[in-house]
């Protein structure tokens, strides 16, 4: 079973915060920015990337149980998201890439 | 036995908007509910939430769990909807634009709860709270 420590590694990702949760299962990825629609549609163990960076982006994190947040392309996140990820120990993950390349190689890391 | 849980939710207090919903998913992870009856009351209550949180002057959530359901009553102070029927569409939104860049104001909230509901009530008006009551069965 794949963890967030692995998707860390293999997509080259900075770990921000919520180091604590980097054990957990990885089940597939979603993306998406609108969190009413991210909540009602992320399944369990989801790696999630978006490109909102306020802090209720770790509460929708946590209620729909993404393994990881994953913020592209080098976005700035706000202070108090990083104090709550730590809290919560939900991986706060970021890459230069777009979330359309992490997807790609994402896919291929799922794949072997 | 009955377990009762009320949560006070601050106007556009962003920064604590989710923590109800989160206390009311671990308590009923406590409970051992069934993890698709847990998701449904985390989405429905997290809507409620984030409505009062952007929508209303303040409000309160009570959890009512029985043997046979799950209850979730969303309260606020005002200031009431103004036409609950156009407010039930799916995209409709009265949100403004500093909260629809936050990714909220999807005009998604009420169709999210009504869909995750066994039954779903609301009563509103304007110049009145607006109440709504989730109740799923376990």
């Amino acid at each position: 079973m794949l963890q967030v420590k692995s998707v860390v590694e293999k997509l080259q990702l900075e770990i921000i915060a919520g180091a604590g949760g980097l054990e957990t299962e990885v089940n597939g990825m979603y993306i998406g920015d609108l969190l009413s629609w991210v909540m009602a549609n992320i399944d369990k163990g989801n790696c999630w990337v978006t490109i909102q960076t306020h802090v209720n982006v770790i509460a929708v994190a946590l209620l729909g149980e993404a393994s990881c947040v994953i913020i592209p392309e080098n976005a700035e996140i706000d202070e108090n998201t990083i104090e709550k990820a730590n809290a919560e120990n939900i991986p706060l993950l970021r890459s230069s890439l777009s979330a359309y390349e992490i997807a790609l190689m994402f896919s291929k890391l799922e794949g072997n | 036995m009955n377990i009762k849980l009320s949560y006070d939710i601050a106007k556009s207090d962003f920064s604590k908007a989710g923590e109800a919903s989160s206390n009311i998913k671990k308590v009923l992870r406590q409970l051992g509910i069934p993890a698709d009856i847990i998701k449904r009351i985390a989405v429905s209550t997290y809507e409620a939430e984030m409505n009062i949180v952007i929508h209303s002057d303040g409000g309160r959530i009570d959890l009512l769990v029985t043997p046979e359901k799950i209850q979730v009553k969303a309260v606020d102070k005002g200031p009431g909807i103004k036409d609950v029927e156009l407010a039930m569409k799916e995209g409709f939104s009265t949100a403004p634009n500093e909260v629809r860049e936050m990714g909220f104001g999807a005009g998604m909230g009420l169709p999210n709860m009504k869909r995750c509901a066994d039954e779903f009530h609301i009563s509103s008006s304007l110049g009145n709270p607006t109440e709504i009551t989730i109740i799923v069965n376990i």
